[in-house]
C-alpha cells in the first residue's frame, strides 16, 4: 500500500502526529487514515484537516505501507515513532523527533531536519539527503539510554551532540559535525566525513569516532596511542588516508577510540613527538 | 454540607467494624451519628467497601531534595504526562511527580493524609511551600533533627529537658509534626567524609554515639509527649548485614516504652533487614527482625516495599547516597545542608532478573507478612526510595492474595526465588487487616486522633472502592482488588467528594498539619540567644528570617500538644 500525503496548507503552530507511522496505516481504508488524530498547537485535529491523504494499492498489497509527504512538513514533530517495518519518505523539510525510539522500516527525508533525529533509535535505517539539528541519535535529556542500533546516515551537517549517549549501531555523516560528537558514548560507531568542532568523544567510555577532516582540538584527556594508515568505518567502507588513533575518555577510565585524519590537522603533529 | 453513604461493607479498625452492612452519616466536614435523610446527599456503596481515606506514614512527596530530584530527572517526567482537565491542573510524574500531580494521584487511590519524612530545618520553608502546593490531601513534616548541632550538645552534655525545650522550639519554627532521625550521627560525620558503622561509634569532634542521640531523643520525644514516637532510619541502611544494626537499635529503647506504647518507629525497615556479609552473600533478615517485633510492643515499622520499576532513591543519608553511586555508576547529586544535615539522589531501576532486587522485594512483603500484628507493620514504598506511591495497589494484591505473590515469584531471579521465604508463608491478609495496614495503624502510629477511623467526630476523609467481598474472594481475584484500589469509586475529603470512579472532580486545599507544643513556662528567650549567636557564626540565613511563620502555611492547622517540661 502507498499513501500519499500533501500538506493542505504552511502550518504556523506546531503539529505533533505520532499516527504518521506505517505500523498505524498498516491495514487501513484511506477513511481510517483521514480520521487518525493529530495534534495542531493545543487542539486535537483529524489528519485529513491539515493534510490531504491518498492511497493506491500496489500490485502486491501485502506488503508494508510505503509513506511519501509531498511539501515542507517542519512543524510536524514525532514523524514515524516507533516505527518497527515500512518506510516514510519526506520530500521536504521535516520536524523533531523524526523516527524516535525507531525499531525497524526506513525512513528518507530530502531535505532538511530539525533536531533528535533517530533518538533513542533501536534499528532501521534513517537517510537524511540534507542537514539536521542537534542531538542526532540521542537520548531525551537526562536520559542514559542512547541509541542501541540501526544506521542513520545523513549527506549534510549535523548540530551537537550527536550520537551522545550511543551503545551500539552507526551514524555516518557525510558533512560536518558540531560540539560533543558522541558524548558519553558505549559503542557503535560514528563517521564524521568533513570537520568537526571541538570536544569530539567527552567522557566516553568506548566505540569509535572518525573524524575525516579538520577537528578543532582534541580533548587533553585523551591519550594518543598511534598511527594507522586506513581506518574501516564498516564493511564494504575503508578511508584510506593516514589517521591519529586517541584512546579515552580519561577521565572515565575510557577505552573509546578517536580516529583523526592527520592530513587536514597540522595543529595535531605535536602528538607526534609521544610516539 | 450532609452526606449519606449508604449499605456499603464498612471496614473501621480502630472503631472495631469489620465488613458490617451500614451507613455513615457526614455533616460540615465530621462524622456524625446521622442527617436528615431527606436533605442529604446519599452514596450508593451497596457492594463496596468503604474505609477511611487513606494515611501513608512515610512518603517524600516535598521540599529541597524532591525538587532537586525533579531537577536531576527529565527523563523520569516526559513518558507521564497529566494534561489540565476542566478542574485539576497539568503536571507530570512518574516516580517524583509535581505537587499537583502528586496530590491527585494520592485522592484518586483513596489517600487523603501524607507525611512528608525529612525536611532539613533550613529547607522548612521551601517544604512548606511546596505542601502547600500539594492539593487535596492534609499533610505534615518530620524536621531532621537527629544531627542537629544543638541536639547533639544537649544530649553530650546530658542536657536532657534544656534539649525537650529546643527541640519544642525547633518544631515549632519549623511548623513540623514528629522528630526525624536519619542515620544519626553519620550525617554530621559525612560532613568529614566519614560515616559512622554501629551504634558505639563516635560521632567526630562531638564525643557523642548513635545509641546516645537515639535514647536521648526518645526521652525528650516523652517529655514533649509528642504524638508520634521518634521515627528513625537506622545506622547502616542499604548494607549486608545490617539487619543486627536495625535490632541493636529497636533494643536500645526497650526499657524507654511504657504500657507497652510504641517509643519508636523504624522506617523503611526493608532496607534496614539484610543479612550477609557481601552483595554476593546477601539474604533476607526479615526473620529475625519479625521475630523480635512479634516479641515485644515497644516498635512500629513500616514496609518500605520494593517495586520492579525505574525509580528514584533520594534521602538525608547522604553517605549511603554516595555508596549508592558507587554501586551503580548512576548520575548522582548529594548536599550538604551547611550544619544540619545531608541529602542525596540516585536514579535506580529495581530488576526483576536482579538477586539482590529481587530479594529486596521478597524482605518487604516477608516482613509484612511474618510480623503478625499488623498495627506495627505499616504499608510504606518509602516513596520514591522503593517505588513510586502509585504502585500500592500492587502491594495490596501481594499482601492480600497468594496467587499475586506467586504470580510474581515466578518471574524474579530464580536465585532469590529459591531463597525467598514467600512461598512458604500462606498468610493472606483480610481487608480488615489491609485497612489498618494503609490507615488505622498508619494514624495511631502517628497519633492522629481525627484520622484513619469513621467513629463520630472524626474528619470525613472516606475511600470507598468498588469490591464487594461478600461475592468475591480478593485472594483469587487480585486483579480485581488491585483495579478497585487503582481507582477509588469514591474519595471524600473533609465532607466534600473530590473523586468519583478514579476521576478528580474537585481541586480543594488540604491543610498543613504541625504541633504547637505548649511548654510549662515559656523559655523563647534562652533558645533563641544561643541559636542567634551561632547563627551569626555558621548560618548563611539570618536568624530572623529562619523559622516558618504561620501565615506562611496555605492552610495551618495546628496541633496543640501539652508538654512536661
Amino acid at each position: 500500500m502507498n499513501v500519499n500525503l500533501y500538506p493542505i496548507k504552511e502550518f504556523r503552530l506546531p503539529v505533533v502526529a505520532e499516527c504518521i507511522n506505517p505500523d498505524v496505516f498498516r491495514g487501513k481504508s484511506i477513511k481510517e487514515i483521514e480520521v487518525l488524530k493529530v495534534w495542531e498547537g493545543n487542539k486535537q485535529k483529524k489528519l485529513s484537516e491539515l493534510f490531504k491523504v491518498e492511497a493506491e494499492k500496489a500490485e502486491g498489497s501485502q506488503g508494508d505501507p510505503v509513506i511519501t509527504i509531498h511539501g515542507d512538513v517542519s512543524r510536524v514533530r514525532r514523524i514515524g515513532v516507533g516505527m518497527k517495518a515500512g518506510e516514510i519518505i519526506v520530500k521536504g523539510n521535516a520536524g523533531m523527533h523524526l523516527g524516535e525510539e525507531m525499531r525497524g522500516g526506513k525512513i528518507t527525508v530530502y531535505g532538511n531536519v530539525l533536531g533528535w533525529v533517530g533518538s533513542m533509535m533501536k534499528g532501521g535505517v534513517i537517510e537524511i539527503h540534507g542537514n539536521t539539528g542537534d542531538y542526532l541519535g540521542a537520548p531525551y535529556r537526562g536520559s542514559t539510554e542512547g541509541m542501541k542500533g540501526g544506521r542513520i546516515v545523513v549527506y549534510g551537517n549535523v548540530g551537537r551532540e550527536a550520537g551522545a549517549h550511543m551503545r551500539k549501531g552507526i551514524i555516518k555523516i557525510y558533512g560536518s559535525a558540531g560540539q560533543f560528537v558522541g558524548f558519553r558514548m558505549k559503542g557503535g560507531t560514528i563517521y564524521v566525513q568533513k570537520d568537526c568542532e571541538a570536544r569530539a568523544g567527552a567522557c566516553m567510555v568506548d566505540g569509535t569516532i572518525i573524524v575525516g577532516g579538520r577537528i578543532e582540538s582534541v580533548l587533553p584527556t585523551f591519550t594518543i596511542e598511534g598511527l594507522r594508515k586506513k581506518v574501516k568505518v564498516e564493511e564494504g567502507e575503508v578511508v584510506e588516508a593516514p589517521f591519529y588513533l586517541f584512546i579515552g575518555d580519561l577521565t572515565e577510565n575510557g577505552r573509546g577510540k578517536l580516529f583523526v585524519a592527520k592530513e587536514p590537522n597540522p595543529h595535531l603533529s605535536r602528538y607526534e613527538k609521544f610516539l | 454540607m450532609e452526606l449519606l453513604i449508604r449499605n456499603g461493607f464498612v471496614y473501621d479498625p480502630i472503631n472495631g467494624v469489620n465488613g458490617e452492612k451500614m451507613d455513615i452519616a457526614v455533616k460540615d466536614g465530621k462524622i456524625v451519628d446521622k442527617v436528615n435523610e431527606r436533605r442529604a446527599k446519599k452514596i450508593d456503596a451497596a457492594g463496596m467497601v468503604v474505609m477511611p481515606g487513606g494515611v501513608d506514614i512515610h512518603s517524600h512527596i516535598a521540599g529541597g531534595k524532591v525538587n532537586a530530584g525533579r531537577l536531576l530527572r527529565p527523563e523520569d517526567h516526559f513518558k507521564d504526562v497529566e494534561p489540565k482537565t476542566a478542574v485539576t491542573r497539568s503536571g507530570v510524574g512518574y516516580s517524583i511527580p509535581s505537587t499537583f500531580t502528586t496530590g491527585y494521584r494520592y485522592a484518586r487511590m483513596g489517600w487523603t493524609t501524607v507525611m512528608d519524612p525529612a525536611m532539613p530545618p533550613l529547607e522548612a520553608k521551601h517544604t512548606h511551600e511546596e505542601l502547600s502546593d500539594t492539593p487535596i490531601i492534609d499533610k505534615a513534616s518530620y524536621p531532621l533533627l537527629g544531627d542537629w548541632w544543638f541536639v547533639l550538645e544537649y544530649l553530650r552534655d546530658g542536657k536532657i529537658e534544656e534539649c525537650a525545650r529546643h527541640v519544642a522550639w525547633m518544631i515549632k519554627a519549623t511548623k513540623g509534626y514528629a522528630i526525624k532521625i536519619v542515620n544519626p550521627g553519620g550525617l554530621e560525620a559525612w560532613g568529614f567524609g566519614r560515616n559512622v558503622e554501629s551504634l558505639d561509634d563516635q560521632v567526630p569532634y562531638f564525643g557523642i554515639t548513635p545509641r546516645e542521640i537515639i535514647r536521648g531523643l526518645c526521652k525528650v520525644n516523652k517529655l514533649l509527649n509528642l504524638p508520634h514516637t521518634i521515627h528513625v532510619h537506622t545506622n547502616n541502611l542499604g548494607k549486608p548485614g545490617n539487619y543486627l544494626t536495625a535490632l541493636e537499635t529497636m533494643r536500645c529503647v526497650e526499657d524507654l516504652a511504657e504500657d507497652g506504647k510504641p517509643a519508636i518507629h523504624i522506617t523503611h525497615c526493608q532496607f534496614s533487614a539484610f543479612k550477609g556479609d557481601d552483595w554476593r552473600t546477601f539474604e533476607s533478615g526479615a526473620e529475625e527482625i519479625a521475630n523480635y517485633v512479634n516479641a515485644h510492643s515497644h516498635v512500629t515499622l513500616d514496609m518500605g516495599q520494593v517495586i520492579f520499576t525505574d525509580t528514584t532513591t533520594m534521602t538525608a543519608d547522604g553517605p549511603f547516597q554516595y555508596t549508592l553511586y558507587t554501586l551503580t555508576g548512576n548520575k548522582w547529586t548529594n548536599h550538604d545542608v551547611e550544619t544540619e544535615t545531608s541529602a542525596g539522589i540516585v536514579p535506580f531501576h529495581y530488576k526483576r532478573k536482579s538477586y539482590v532486587h529481587a530479594t529486596q522485594w521478597s524482605i518487604g512483603l516477608e516482613l509484612a507478612l511474618l510480623i503478625k500484628d499488623p498495627w506495627k507493620i505499616l504499608m510504606t514504598t518509602d516513596h520514591p526510595n522503593g517505588g513510586p506511591f502509585i504502585a500500592y495497589p500492587w502491594i495490596i494484591a501481594w499482601l492480600m492474595s497468594r496467587k499475586a505473590r506467586e504470580a510474581t515469584i515466578k518471574k524474579i531471579n530464580p536465585k532469590a526465588r529459591s531463597r525467598s521465604l514467600l512461598p512458604s508463608i500462606d498468610r493472606e491478609l483480610d481487608f480488615y487487616e489491609i485497612a489498618i495496614v494503609t490507615r488505622a495503624g498508619q494514624a495511631k502510629a502517628l497519633g492522629l486522633k481525627n484520622k484513619g477511623h469513621l467513629g463520630v467526630g472524626a474528619d470525613a476523609d472516606i475511600a470507598i472502592y468498588n469490591f464487594n467481598p461478600e461475592t468475591m474472594d480478593p485472594a483469587k481475584k487480585y486483579k480485581m482488588v488491585r483495579r478497585a484500589f487503582k481507582r477509588a469509586a469514591y474519595t471524600i475529603k473533609g465532607g466534600q467528594v473530590v473523586v468519583k470512579d478514579g476521576e478528580v472532580l474537585k481541586h480543594i486545599d488540604g491543610a498543613t498539619m504541625w504541633l504547637d507544643v505548649q511548654l510549662t513556662e515559656p523559655c523563647e528567650m534562652e533558645v533563641n540567644e544561643n541559636l542567634k549567636k551561632r547563627f551569626k557564626e555558621y548560618w548563611t540565613v539570618e536568624f530572623e528570617n529562619y523559622p516558618v511563620s504561620e501565615d506562611y502555611l496555605a492552610i495551618s492547622q495546628p496541633i496543640p500538644v501539652k508538654a512536661d517540661v
